[in-house]
């Protein structure tokens, strides 16, 4: 249990420190192998809460192909942050904005049901449902699986259908113009 | 990357096992950690290692850009269609209980198929998006 929490404490320290170092970074190029070892320690975060399946994913999408995207992106556009950018000049209002976010998030924390507790509303609704009956009701002895395919087929078919709007909107985008290059260097 | 002999000879030697893993992850789902979102993409990441090993031009003579704009409608169409299929026998949308002799085989059925949709669409979205940034790249370059 001692141990559950140092490395709980030691992976949520990692995460703050790569926030901070994401934040001031100036080269491109590492701010984006930053963001892949972000993803990986939330993986790991997922896994200390039992979550295998969203570790799976964390691991895979955030830690792998976001960073490939980013990286390709990256091998367009140039991997130095443009000077501009760089100017000093303090302005307060994005720092009360993030301040009293915070203040009401941490606010809202108050009210929020104890970690894990049994008797937690995420705990009572359905939950009693899928982990007695799904047995019977699925045979599937992954409770995840049978619960985003099966019991929540409609969101699984809508999260499908959002990936490939997202194939359709890049293609859409900037795979057509690609075509008219090469046509363009053709004649 | 052409030059790098021990990334090629490494790469090339991963590529199969990657593609292994994915059908695990993806056939596997009902009894462990995975499923058709995990397995797509780890299917496609074997296509982006084989990328940037040879080039984007070789990877898309492997799998032409039409055909995977085919397989990533297919998968959302054999999702939408099980459902389709569980109305015509007779019940809800996407209740998989009528689409088998009896109501668990027929979950196992549904659940397998939804997943295998999701895995193709998945896949092939991610290869599609990919395949179009490191596309640019290369004409980009090539026009420079």
């Amino acid at each position: 249990m001692i141990l559950e929490q140092l490395i709980d404490i030691f992976l949520l320290a990692f995460l703050a420190i790569i926030s901070i170092a994401i934040v001031r970074i100036r080269d491109v190029f590492s701010a984006v192998m930053l963001f892949g070892i972000y993803s990986l320690v939330s993986a790991s975060l997922f896994l200390m809460l039992a979550a295998a399946d969203v570790a799976f994913t964390e691991a895979a999408v955030g830690a792998g192909i976001s960073t490939i995207l980013m990286l390709a992106t990256l091998g367009l556009t140039g991997r130095e942050k443009e000077k501009m950018l760089v100017k000093k000049k303090i302005s307060l209002l994005p720092l009360v904005i993030v301040v009293v976010t915070g203040a009401t998030l941490i606010y809202g924390i108050v009210d929020l049901p104890p970690f894990g507790g049994a008797d937690n509303p995420a705990q009572v609704h359905v939950t009693p449902r899928y982990t007695q009956q799904s047995m019977s009701e699925i045979d599937v002895p992954n409770l995840v699986t049978a619960v985003l395919a099966s019991y929540r087929g409609f969101d699984t078919l809508g999260e499908v259908v959002v990936i490939f709007t997202a194939g359709v909107g890049v293609l859409l985008l900037i795979g057509g113009r690609r075509r008219r290059e090469e046509k363009h260097a053709d004649e | 990357m052409n030059n790098h002999m021990i990334l090629r000879v490494v790469g090339k030697f991963l590529i199969p096992y990657i593609m292994l893993f994915g059908l695990y992850v993806q056939f596997h789902g009902d009894f462990g950690p995975g499923g058709g979102f995990q397995a797509g993409v780890i299917f496609a990441s074997a296509f982006v290692i084989h990328t940037l090993l040879f080039g984007v031009r070789e990877t898309q003579k492997i799998a032409p850009e039409w055909i995977l704009k085919a397989v990533s409608s297919a998968g959302v169409l054999l999702y939408a269609g099980v459902g389709v299929a569980s109305l015509f026998l007779g019940a809800n949308y996407l209740d998989y209980d009528v689409l088998g002799a009896y109501p668990v085989a027929g979950q196992h059925l549904g659940i397998i198929l939804v997943e295998f949709g999701v895995g193709l669409t998945v896949a092939s979205v991610i290869m599609l998006i990919f395949f179009t940034f490191a596309a640019r790249g290369e004409v980009d370059g090539d026009v420079s």
